[in-house]
């Protein structure tokens, strides 16, 4: 049973992850190419044309992979968590299938008219299946994450005698208070990622002299959208997230910022230190006193339970993990603010096309918000352990009863081979097409 | 409730297997018949503009299922365990196969996707006729053994296949010879299904061809039918019951025949969407005969301790359904509303089309 569990959790987290990587650029980069198509229909320059359907051809690869690596988890959660999804259906059925209805289909539909109908319809009207598209992206990351927010904190249920959990409220999934931080905090992340990319892209094509044009209006528009939004993912969405932590999950805020004693007159924010699980402390710690009761309560002597006021039981399995990938999370964010200003205050000094240190550092940043985001996941998700549900069901129990443990093991393996080929495939075609660059002759 | 939900879902799946049964039966078609590269293209073409969109039918199928019936869901996905990741593994080489295809010129890389697509599309139209094939046939649902249920009666866990193949054992496995049977039904009917809209939507030389193909692969058709209805009443008696006690569900094989019929007339036929309309009343007519046979079972138990899964002990309260009711009324709307507004502007055949692409 313990290492049913075992693989059952790494398949999902594996295929999650990987999933994932595909959905945060998509969502962002639908804002971008909206902007893109936008700036076109109120200047008519074809190069903001052509950047927006340059834009569009790499968000058709991602979206590929955002459905073929979607599928299989929509599926986990009946093949792996058979139990879970039994007992809890009837609740996370419900924001499941309104994906479905609501963002996929509006995607798709208009993604393919996009693609294929710009000459069948008129700039207004591709400028309107830009906008769907956008809308439709973003809608899917409403509904998933109100099932999330449903995990973390549920809300507007009633658990019957035979142990499902029946909805009574259906406008309570969506005022749901952790849903609107997370999703904002999230759609940021998303923004975040994609504003990179653009900006990385632009990078390289002046680095390497090449579609220079092009070069300069990707890297202007990254710098500006990635400080904006590098901006509200750390502040008010990021710090709403964590006073909302701190309320609702407090032992998961306790592990996550590594807080192995209460404090009697305030916490101390850690900046660097690695838990001792042994010792239950801090080793090499850096940190400074009272800065976090501040932060979470706005006074500098609030008291925050640390671990030590929680049973074994009630703790994430994986303290270490959950604590480097919040600091992680957070100290990306740091470095993406602080890169982004610079940039922004070399452009206007008109230096930025021409300082090649920065501009190989924005290349180079690329994969990092990708981290961050992913490291964002694995904190909410760690944190909220041992709870498949939190407080409520444990993910022990959510388990499928008659999979064994073999069969699992044995399709993890299936999925890490089948996904490196793909993740192989997707670098292939994503590098042609950067590297083809937005002004091609023959489209 | 419990029964416009089951519609519902029924009309999803059934548009799916419309839908998305064209561009499998393409992908058929295009293995074994397609030869010159102008062909190759149209025929991926002509599936690879809309697979995602009719794709999204199979999602939304899926996600209704586990909202309305998350009992069924969840003792359905863990019972087919490796048969469902097999089908995931096909649907994902398909996707890939017609969407990475034209990204390069080189021969190679064609061919490889084109195989990809059609070989995947070949055996998801076999696995998703085995997995009718099961829920028709039933499953030792709770394990049952000498006297004794392994798991909770709603649940089961079934191997690939057992030594035997045979349906008639206490424990048959996913793959066996009646199964099969109903696997490669829903191989040859997507085929014509294919062929027919290769012939409506292209100008592929070989849609002359294609004509009498469908013709032949329309006798086997029949011959296949007749021989899975013999071999249905020894592996479930009561299958007719239904429709002695409803004699208007006789309605659902009506349709099947009339479908059947009207193949055999595929070169008179005086406007090729007629092809199209007849293996479309195929399809409908042999989903909904098979469930109608079974109903209200959604999942008939092989032992007579633990009861059959039905439309009734599955499905999630009322007040979850009754809300998802008018929300997915709403959707419906617009779904319908998207889905005029493709056709309409991609209408006509696909290789006369500038598409500005
Ligand atoms: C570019 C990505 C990125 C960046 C730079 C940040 N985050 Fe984040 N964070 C995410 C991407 C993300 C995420 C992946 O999007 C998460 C996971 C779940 C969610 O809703 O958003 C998340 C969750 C998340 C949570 C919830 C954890 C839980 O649910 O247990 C907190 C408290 C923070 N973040 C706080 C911050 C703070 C204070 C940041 C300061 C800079 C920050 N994040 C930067
Ligand atoms: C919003 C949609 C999501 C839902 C409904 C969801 C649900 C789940 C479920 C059911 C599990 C398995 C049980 C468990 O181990 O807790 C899980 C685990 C996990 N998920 Fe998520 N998840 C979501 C999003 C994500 C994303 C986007 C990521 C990362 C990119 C992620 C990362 C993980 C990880 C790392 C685990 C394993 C945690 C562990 O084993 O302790 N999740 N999630
Ligand atoms: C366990 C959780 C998840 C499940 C079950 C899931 C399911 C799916 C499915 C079935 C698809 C394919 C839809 C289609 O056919 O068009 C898909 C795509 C997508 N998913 Fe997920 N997903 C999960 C996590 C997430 C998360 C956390 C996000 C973002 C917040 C997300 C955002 C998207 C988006 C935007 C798409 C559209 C394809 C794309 O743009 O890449 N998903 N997902």
């Amino acid at each position: 049973m313990e290492d049913m569990i075992l693989y059952d959790r790494l398949q999902f987290a594996f295929t999650i992850t990987f999933h994932y990587i595909f959905p945060q650029l998509t969502m962002g980069l639908s804002l971008l190419i909206v902007f893109f198509k936008w700036k076109f229909l109120r200047t008519t320059v074809e190069k903001y044309n052509k950047a927006a359907k340059f834009f569009m051809k790499i968000f058709a690869i991602n979206f590929t992979m955002g459905v073929v690596t979607g599928i299989p988890m929509e599926f986990q959660f009946g093949t792996n968590w058979a139990k879970f999804s039994e007992l809890t259906g009837g609740i996370i059925g419900q924001t499941l299938a309104m994906e479905g209805m609501f963002s996929f289909f509006l995607e798709s539909s208009f993604l393919a008219l996009f693609i294929f109908g710009e000459k069948l319809m008129g700039q207004k009207l591709h400028f309107l299946t830009a906008f769907l598209v956008f809308l439709g992206s973003w809608a899917s990351g409403w509904f998933i994450l109100a099932t999330n927010a449903w995990m973390q904190h549920p809300v507007g249920y009633e658990i019957l005698e035979n142990g499902k959990y029946v909805l009574n409220n259906f406008s309570a999934i969506f005022g749901n208070p952790w849903l609107i931080p997370s999703f904002l905090h999230n759609q940021m992340a998303s923004v975040v990622t994609s504003s990179f990319v653009v900006a990385a892209i632009g990078a390289f094509y002046i680095l390497r002299n090449k579609q220079v044009e092009y070069g300069k209006l990707f890297l202007k528009t990254g710098v500006v959208f990635g400080l904006i939004a590098s901006l509200l993912v750390a502040f008010p969405t990021g710090d709403w997230n964590a006073k909302n932590v701190a309320k609702y999950q407090p032992a998961a805020f306790a592990a996550m910022e590594g807080i192995f004693e209460t404090e009697e007159a305030g916490a101390e924010i850690v900046l660097v230190g690695q838990p001792n699980m042994v010792e239950k402390k801090l080793d090499n710690k850096i940190a400074v006193p009272n800065i976090l009761s501040f932060l979470t309560y706005q006074e500098w002597d609030k008291q925050i339970p640390g671990m030590d006021q929680f049973e074994a039981e009630e703790l994430p399995d994986n303290i270490p993990a959950l604590y480097y990938s919040y600091h992680i999370m957070v100290g990306l964010g740091t470095i993406f603010i602080g890169i982004m200003a610079l940039a922004l205050f070399m452009m206007w000094r008109k230096k930025l096309f021409t300082f090649k240190p920065l501009l190989w550092s924005i290349m180079f940043l690329l994969p990092f918000p990708y981290i961050a985001n992913i490291t964002g996941w694995y904190t909410a998700e760690l944190g909220r352990q041992p709870y498949l549900v939190y407080g409520l069901l444990k993910t022990s129990e959510g388990v499928s009863p008659t999979v064994s443990s073999g069969n699992t093991l044995f399709t993890l393996m299936g999925f890490i081979a089948l996904y490196m080929l793909l993740g192989i495939l997707f670098l292939v075609l994503v590098g042609k097409t950067v590297n083809e660059g937005p002004n091609t002759q023959k489209h | 409730m419990e029964l416009f939900w089951y519609i519902t879902i029924a009309i999803v799946l059934t548009v799916f297997f419309i839908l998305d049964g064209y561009d499998f039966g393409a992908g058929i078609i295009h293995l074994f018949f397609a030869k010159d590269e102008k062909d190759k293209a149209v025929i991926t073409k002509s599936a690879g503009l809309f697979w995602d969109s009719n794709e999204v039918w199979l999602v939304a199928a899926g996600g209704m299922l586990f909202m309305a019936f998350p009992t069924f869901y969840a003792s359905v996905f863990s019972g087919f365990y490796l048969p469902l990741i097999i089908v995931l593994w096909l649907i994902i080489f398909r996707a890939i196969g017609l969407e990475f295809r034209g990204h390069f010129k080189y021969q190679m890389w064609k061919d490889i996707w084109d195989k990809a697509f059609g070989v995947s599309s070949l055996l998801l139209a076999l696995f998703f006729g085995i997995a009718l094939g099961n829920i028709i046939r039933g499953v030792n649902l709770g394990g049952f053994e000498n006297g004794e249920s392994a798991y909770e009666a709603h649940y089961f866990f079934l191997p690939l296949w057992d030594g035997s193949f045979s349906p008639l054992t206490q424990h048959p496995g996913v793959i066996d010879w009646f199964t099969i049977i109903i696997g490669l039904i829903a191989v040859v009917t997507l085929a014509i299904h294919g062929a027919n809209w290769i012939i409506l939507k292209t100008n592929s030389s070989i849609n002359t061809k294609l004509k009498s193909v469908i013709f032949k692969l329309n006798i086997a058709l029949v011959a296949l039918t007749i021989l899975s209805l013999v071999v249905w009443q020894y592996v479930n008696p009561t299958s007719l019951t239904n429709f002695e006690e409803r004699p208007y569900l006789i309605l659902f094989p009506m349709v099947y025949t009339a479908g059947l019929i009207g193949l055999f007339f595929i070169k008179k036929l005086k406007k090729e969407v007629y092809g199209f309309i007849f293996s479309t009343l195929v399809i409908v007519g042999g989903i909904t005969s098979s469930l109608a046979s079974i109903f209200p079972a959604i999942l008939p138990s092989t032992n007579a301790a633990n009861e059959s899964l039905t439309i009734y002990n599955t499905a999630a309260e009322d007040y979850g359904l009754s809300v998802a009711l008018s929300w997915a009324i709403v959707g419906v709307i617009l779904i319908i509303v998207y889905f005029l507004v493709q056709k309409k502007l991609m209408s006509g055949k696909i290789d006369d089309m500038d598409y500005g692409h």
